[in-house]
């Protein structure tokens, strides 16, 4: 691999170990990819505080230095983490102090991602807190590259807003905020970004719902390609398209979709297969969708609901809103708890806007930070849940052993409040 | 453990280098792609996606062949994991490259091979026992599970 006079100074040292370890990491997996050389990043989405058995005892051991060297830089040895090279944000983590006494999760995870976020904080990280930071403050802009991971962020980089980046990990998002770089390959290169399967809707897509069915179902038959979304569809709003995303990342492994007409790089069909052959259409009508719908739902038979679950990826404030409509003056059944993720900064505005008092009021709960499936954690006893997520329809049974109700938002507060899942594919 | 035969003719395939080295042992198939965020076990270094065709079975100790990765951007660190826990393959052969399972090699510090002129899971059974040359680019058959495919 090609690198230039600044990379190879920063391999030799030049700039500390903590950076000439990630420049390792960097060329080996560079190598790894079989990329040319890497390219300049302004813009980094990783993890370091999320809490685990294993960080527990890295900290332990060495402090957050070692924890970042070890898991956030591959080294093998304590080396002190300087200051971010560029921008930095912490993407969802473990549950934090909010959830304490709601969510049954380790009071020392807690206390060590606590501690963790002051380590992060101090070297220049934005602690967003969120799978969803595109929402609060990190928005990249047409064309530049980033290094993101959290699959559900990375394809809304790419489709919705033109930004680049491949589906990175712990490690080399670690190595790219210390070097502002990462390996240039895939997502980085014009060719990689061209729609490779073209979709043509005809069953009617227009709500939160149908857009998530559309990603589940185009994500199964595209697997890692790249879908180009034409006919009849609705105009999607973010919430749709973060739900479409998610879902094709579930089902899949789609890193970039295009809807014609509405995504930056899909002003026409021809334009999003970059004047290439257009390919027989994939057709996703109602048989498609209701196949979507019962595969969702396969994982679920007993009707009596104890757990609802909104927020996945984290919810914007239009969900929390519809949600506080939903529930403005009802109790949720007992032995029923309904949890809304959401990113830290929006539960703010959430509180200050009133929505989360009347949520508060029937027994629901906004959390941030985390999510069930991240964290491993849901109310206890928990055996059959129900979402309008259909990426946490599609990973919750398997993370945590229960049963899934995928549907309607409203088809959800309503098995909050009755306790029974009454939802239907109308 | 299954007994072994002689392999049967030269089996050799031939790749791209992900991560070099040399290994030689059991072979673990994967008929399906592996996910590792909500589909590893790292502390038993198992497999656990309920619907997976080798869900419960562990990849501790023996080289994983399989036709890629899937999932969440977790995959890297949930194979690192295993190797902080002991519990990691001692080699990847797999089919299609993606960001996930390159980097997920190279933190696995295991040799690795990609990119072969023959489908490593059609070709390789689970059981055999092969050589893995990742710096040379070459996996060798070196004997043949007796247990039928």
């Amino acid at each position: 691999m090609i690198l230039t006079d600044d990379e190879q100074r920063m391999r030799d040292g030049a700039e500390g170990p903590a950076v000439a370890a990630a420049m390792d990491l960097l060329v080996r997996y560079g190598q790894a990819l079989d990329a040319e050389r890497l390219c300049t990043v302004r813009n980094v989405a990783g993890t370091t505080t999320q809490p685990s058995p294993v960080k527990a005892r890295l900290v332990a051991e060495g402090g957050w230095d070692r924890a970042f060297s070890i898991i956030n830089l591959d080294a093998d040895e304590t080396l002190p983490i300087p200051p971010m090279a560029v921008p930095t944000c912490q993407l969802q983590q473990g549950f934090g102090p909010d959830s304490v006494g709601t969510v049954p999760y380790p009071p020392e995870f807690v206390e060590l991602q606590t501690d963790g976020e002051a380590f992060v904080g101090a070297r220049g990280v934005s602690v967003l807190a969120t799978c969803t930071p595109y929402q609060v403050g990190n928005l990249p802009v047409r064309g530049e590259h980033c290094a993101w991971m959290e699959s559900s962020a990375v394809v809304y980089a790419n489709s919705v807003l033109g930004a680049r980046t491949n589906c990175e990990g712990g490690a080399s998002t670690g190595a790219a905020s210390l070097t502002g770089r990462i390996p240039c390959w895939g997502n980085h290169h014009d060719a990689h970004r061209l729609g490779t399967h073209l979709v043509r809707v005809d069953t009617p897509v227009s709500s939160f719902r149908d857009w998530g069915l559309l990603g589940y179902a185009v994500g199964d038959v595209v697997q890692e390609a790249r879908p180009v979304i034409t006919g009849d569809h609705a105009l999607p709003d973010l919430t749709d398209l973060k739900h479409f995303g998610a879902a094709a990342a579930s089902s899949g492994g789609v890193e970039m979709y295009h809807v014609v007409g509405v995504t930056p790089e899909a002003p026409t069909v021809t334009a999003a297969f970059g004047g290439r052959r257009v390919p027989e259409p994939v057709v996703f009508g109602e048989a498609e969708k209701r196949a979507a719908y019962e595969r969702l739902n396969d994982q679920g038979s007993d009707t009596d609901v104890d757990f609802v679950l909104l927020g996945c990826p984290h919810a914007s404030l239009d969900q929390i809103h519809d949600v506080a409509r939903a529930l403005d003056g009802r109790r949720l059944a007992d032995g029923t708890q309904l949890w809304i993720m959401a990113p830290r900064a929006l539960a703010v505005v959430a509180e200050r806007s009133g929505h989360t008092a009347v949520i508060e009021a029937a027994g629901g709960r906004v959390l941030t930070d985390s999510c069930p499936a991240m964290s491993r954690a849901a109310p206890l006893g928990t055996r059959v849940f129900a979402t309008d997520s259909a990426k946490q329809a599609h990973y919750l049974p398997a993370i945590l052993g229960i049963q899934a109700w995928f549907g309607t938002t409203a088809e959800c507060v309503d098995a909050a409040v009755t306790g029974r899942w009454r939802g239907d594919l109308s | 453990m299954t007994g072994l035969r002689p392999a049967p003719a030269r089996v050799v395939l031939r790749g791209r280098t992900v991560v070099p080295g040399v290994v030689t042992g059991e072979v673990l198939v994967s008929p399906e792609t592996i996910s590792g965020w909500g589909g590893i076990d790292p502390a038993t270094g198992t497999i656990t996606e309920a619907r997976h065709p080798l869900a419960g079975v562990c990849f501790t100790g023996r080289i994983l062949v399989f036709p890629g990765a899937k999932g969440s951007s977790g995959w890297s660190g949930f194979f690192q994991t295993t190797r902080l826990l002991g519990t990691a393959p001692i080699g990847m052969v797999f089919a299609v490259t993606t960001t996930k399972v390159a980097l997920g090699a190279v933190v696995t510090r295991v040799p690795a091979l990609a990119d072969l002129d023959d489908d490593p899971v059609a070709v390789l059974r689970t059981g055999d026992r092969i050589r893995l040359d990742a710096t040379a680019g070459v996996v060798e058959l070196l004997a043949r599970t007796e247990e039928e495919p």
